[in-house]
């Protein structure tokens, strides 16, 4: 470990703010990256189960 | 070979193979994308000049990698929607145009951040970083071009076009290092000849990389899955895979 405790790596000699902020950048982006598709596909998915239900719905009325 | 490049078309091959590649991928990420990031950021020694600002290279680095190399995906995946008109090759294409701009504006946020504390400035119109500009415009250039058209096939081939013009971008920016006098560092690691990094500085670098292609390869899976599903919605397959068309086989009988 390069640093003594985590107050030297937060700090990280003044470059601490530039350094976790990136990171924490990256995170953010790289995590709605991936979350995006997985919901969408979700979305989607439900939209198909209604949208089945309903015509099933349709198909049970008697016809008047 | 014909059977294979068939299959290789056909998108419920892909979303069931995607499918079981998708854990592996993740934990590829996990293991050396986040493994490298914590060897980087706790394990190596600070730089002799930039001190411990250099330890943005571990994202900076892969994710501006990735992302040209993510460009070149997308527009041999164009020529091939072009030539073979595969409906797959479509998919990975569009598909690719999202990841590629965040990894795109990844390089060039870690990149602005990295550059305050080194070179004193948040942004310079420099050839590396103004190259690095266009293809992220590149990329949004082909997501706002797909969505324009009415007509999905010709947002298809004019997307095709327009990502294989702008491969131009990308020797400019590798090589604009060298052909310009530039603030940006030139390349430190190196495939071919000796790097000028020192080791204990490469080998999480190369995990990272590692690690941001598994990332790659893990979104564009995700991505190109949620879109097959909704291209396909009306084939059988996809509808027994929803649950949509559970309901009517019962009544259609």
């Amino acid at each position: 470990m390069q640093f003594e405790n985590f107050a030297a790596l937060w700090e990280m000699q003044g470059h601490g703010p530039y350094v976790w902020g990136a990171y924490a950048i990256a995170v953010v982006v790289m995590i709605a990256v991936v979350w995006a598709p997985l919901a969408r596909q979700r979305r989607f998915i439900s939209e198909q189960r209604q949208a089945a239900q309903r015509r099933h719905q349709r198909q049970q009325q008697p016809i008047a | 070979m014909w059977t294979f490049f068939h299959k290789l078309g056909s998108p419920r091959w892909f979303y069931g193979i995607s499918g079981r590649w998708l854990p592996w991928l993740l934990l590829g990420t996990l293991v050396f994308l986040v493994g490298g990031c914590i060897w980087g950021l706790l394990f190596t020694p600070p730089d002799f000049r930039q001190g411990n600002s250099f330890r943005i290279i571990y994202i900076h680095v892969p994710a501006s990698m990735i992302a040209m190399a993510g460009y070149i995906l997308m527009a041999i995946a164009g020529a091939i929607s072009l030539i073979w008109r595969m409906k797959l090759a479509e998919v990975a294409m569009k598909c690719a145009a999202p990841i590629g701009a965040a990894l795109t504006f990844l390089a060039l946020v870690t990149g602005s951040i990295w550059g305050k504390p080194t070179w004193g400035t948040w942004w310079v119109w420099d050839a590396r970083i103004t190259s690095v500009l266009v293809l992220f415009f590149l990329y949004l250039g082909v997501i706002a071009l797909y969505e324009a058209f009415e007509n999905k096939q010709a947002a298809t081939k004019a997307c095709a076009v327009l990502c294989l013009v702008g491969v131009v971008n990308i020797p400019i920016i590798y090589w604009s290092v060298e052909w310009w006098y530039s603030l940006h560092q030139p390349a430190t690691l190196k495939l071919m000849g000796k790097s000028s990094i020192d080791p204990s500085m490469k080998y999480p670098l190369m995990m990272t990389i590692l690690g941001m292609y598994c990332f790659y390869a893990l979104a564009l899976f995700l991505h190109m899955r949620a879109e097959i599903l909704e291209r396909e919605r009306t084939t059988q397959w996809v509808r027994e895979l929803t649950g949509a068309g559970a309901g009517e086989k019962k009544h259609a009988v």
